[in-house]
């Protein structure tokens, strides 16, 4: 009954498909003009397909009828504008970085900061990449990402307007992280943003890039964010994804690479904020000897749910992907992981690892946990596991015959399980930073002493 | 200083403790003693605080306090310590920040000031000259990893950082050697004092060469059934339980 209902329930889809009817003339006129026909052909795909149900296999666990029972219009982007003290909360105490700002999906560049950006490499808006640079755009945006595989790829898509644009040259090594900050600023009615963004790391190069997804003010908005990560051969890319929007907002992301011979990407995910969040990874081991990890840590409570979704591909021989997933999981939150890995028939030597730890906090939270292994190699090991677990009493009983009160006894342990994903972050500031906000968001995690 | 009257605990619903009575006075190194089953760990485990025992009868004070009222963490800040017979490993909780948040709480219920990084290291470096603990230890994570030995000398070195006032040691000899045993016995004597009290629980005799006790009961079938002085420990060893239980299977038919 209820999927019959969000099947035939068409507001977010009609109020999309007319939002794109009253884009369309402006979009052909403007610098991006020559996308086009692929925002159209993207919106027609979603127009066929509408959104998934639950009867869609990798959308089991999560329904969207939130998402798909709104009426979204595209947020507003003339008019609005952030100032830099409401961005001080969230910047990295310490961090040196190049920091490019989108509010409402739209690059903000009075408060972002550019400077003294290292020769060769470019940070910049996509929208003004679109009208400058379309022959260094064109042979990757959307060949990476395919839209007919997914309903909000093909979404986002069709109305393809701005997000980052970052090129690092080959060979060069970016000393400073780049962190791009997608700022939700809600108005009266349920807005949406779509941001993209498009980074290509060339050949042995090397970059940090912190996507940070925040809310100022309050109100019902949805984030669909694409990223296609391009990664040359021996380069090496840490990506960061951190979503702490507000409780008022639904989240999905995307982040879609594509590896070169005998490169290394690392990424990092912390999921706090969002009522809805489903975070999409698909890393495709395109080139021999490349090497993949894929650490998440998703902490939800009250009515959150967070779904993770990875989808591994091993393309190439000879290449290693590692992924650790944790989630905390409180009040009557639910949380998903859904970990596939696809070998292909070349890539012998494969080795893949997967595990995923959860702990719940209390008998309403719920977590869904799915290896799916699809392997048509025949020299390859893969391994995956799942823990669901409680709070360990013992460990509890025994902090307290210390002296420590369980209160605290409490929060250090979910600190210390949450710990070891942070560990793997290596930008001491950001993971820093890190640290601070998941101890504000354990129960009694005030009571943590601070030079935790 | 403690003084335990008609003590009687259940564990899922079975009596372990059936009217336990001991006096312990601060200065006095006491040993029970018992075989398997006889509720030794019971024992210990209800002074310490586990929930999961329930007492059903009798009490227990301790330096005028009603013990049983008081929660696990406010029985440590009064000053009780039981060493774990298997202490417990915690992933990802390093072990130096364990002990210095467990010395500060217990320093900020006593109204002490909290110790800083530098003061807790002065503090506790002698201590771990004593009981063998290097810098890699403290650095892990509390007891992961660690061998049968580096559990029991980390449990006396916390021990002997946190200064407790009454010390029940929990079978604490079970799975080490004698060199082991040496070590973890000369960091419980350097502990004796006139101000302390220590409660050592053991099936075998053999720890109590090392710390040589005051007073030595015996304990079977959830009942103190001989005390004695040290040579009653001799003469378990000798005999052994058996005559013992025998004894005080006559003694509960009578």
């Amino acid at each position: 009954m209820a999927e019959n209902a969000q099947r035939n329930d068409t507001r977010a889809l009609e109020s999309f498909l007319e939002s794109f009817e009253g884009l369309e003339a402006d979009r052909s006129k403007s610098g991006g003009a020559w996308l086009q026909p692929v925002r159209r052909a993207a919106i027609a795909r979603l127009a066929d397909v509408g959104f998934p149900t639950t009867h869609d296999e990798d959308w089991r666990f999560t329904s969207l009828a939130p998402i798909v029972t709104t009426a979204f219009r595209p947020a507003e982007e003339a008019g609005v504008r952030v100032t830099a003290g409401s961005l001080e909360p969230f910047l990295f105490p310490g961090l040196a970085c190049h920091r490019m700002v989108f509010v409402n999906g739209r690059f903000a560049p009075a408060v972002s900061s550019l400077s003294g950006l290292p020769q060769g490499v470019r940070i910049q808006s996509l929208a003004e990449a679109l009208t400058n640079d379309r022959p260094l755009i064109e042979p990757h945006l959307a060949r990476y990402e395919d839209f007919h595989q997914d309903a909000f790829s093909a979404l986002n898509t069709a109305f393809l307007a701005d997000g980052a644009f970052v090129s690092i040259p080959r060979g060069l090594v970016m000393a400073q992280p780049i962190h791009l900050v997608y700022v939700s600023v809600p108005g009266g009615a349920p807005g949406a943003t779509q941001p993209r963004s498009l980074i290509l790391a060339g050949e042995a190069s090397q970059a940090t890039v912190v996507e940070d997804y925040v809310t100022l003010g309050e109100g019902t908005s949805l984030s669909n964010a694409v990223t296609e990560l391009v990664v040359g051969d021996g380069s090496v890319v840490s990506h960061y994804h951190i979503q702490r929007e507000s409780r008022h907002t639904f989240h999905v992301a995307t982040l879609r690479s594509q590896q070169g011979r005998s490169s290394t990407v690392a990424s990092h995910t912390v999921l706090l904020g969002g009522s809805l969040t489903r975070r999409n990874i698909h890393p495709v081991l395109a080139g021999e000897g490349g090497e993949c990890l894929l650490n998440g840590l998703f902490m939800a409570n009250d009515r959150q749910h967070m779904d993770n979704y990875m989808k591994v591909e091993h393309a190439s021989p000879h290449c290693d992907s590692r992924q650790f997933y944790k989630g905390v999981l409180d009040g009557r939150s639910h949380g998903v992981f859904h970990g596939r890995i696809i070998v292909h028939k070349d890539a012998q030597k494969t080795d893949a690892k997967q595990t995923n730890m959860n702990l719940l906090l209390s008998d309403d939270a719920q977590i869904d946990t799915k290896p799916q292994l699809e392997i048509y190699a025949d020299d390859v090991k893969c391994t995956h596991g799942a823990t669901i677990g409680q709070i360990d009493e013992d460990a509890i009983f025994y902090l307290r015959s210390r002296g420590i009160g369980e209160a605290s006894a409490r929060a250090l342990l979910l600190y210390a399980f949450a710990g070891d994903m942070l560990q793997r972050m290596k930008i001491e500031p950001v993971r820093a930073h890190l640290e601070r906000l998941v101890a504000q968001w354990l129960p009694q995690g005030n009571l943590l002493e601070g030079d935790r | 200083m403690l003084e335990i009257k008609n003590l009687r605990a259940k564990v899922n619903n079975r009596e372990i403790l059936k009217g336990v009575n001991l006096t312990i006075q601060s200065g006095e190194v006491h040993s029970i003693m018992g075989p398997n089953g006889s509720g030794k760990s019971t024992l210990a485990q209800v002074l310490a605080g586990r929930e999961s025992y329930q007492v059903t009868d009798g009490e227990v004070m301790y330096n005028g306090k009603n013990l049983l009222e008081l929660s696990p963490e406010e029985r440590a800040c009064e000053g009780v310590f039981m060493a774990f017979q298997y202490p417990v490993e915690i992933p990802g909780v390093n072990n130096t920040y364990f002990l210095k948040a467990a010395l500060n709480a217990v320093r900020k219920y006593r109204g002490e000031e909290e110790l800083d990084a530098m003061d807790f290291l002065a503090l506790t470096r002698g201590k771990m000259k004593l009981l063998g603990i290097d810098e890699g230890m403290l650095n892990r994570s509390v007891n992961e990893g660690f061998s049968g030995g580096e559990k029991k000398r980390n449990e006396i070195f916390q021990m002997a950082v946190l200064q407790p006032k009454l010390c029940i040691l929990d079978e604490t000899d079970s799975g080490l050697d004698i060199d082991a045993l040496r070590i973890v016995a000369n960091g419980v004597n350097a502990l004796r004092g006139p101000d302390r009290a220590i409660l050592v629980v053991t099936h075998y005799q053999r720890l109590l060469n090392y710390i040589v006790p005051d007073f030595v009961h015996v304990l079977v079938d959830g009942r103190i059934v001989r005390s004695g002085g040290k040579e009653l420990a001799l003469e378990l060893e000798a005999q052994g339980y058996v005559g013992i239980e025998a004894e005080a299977g006559q003694l509960a038919k009578a």
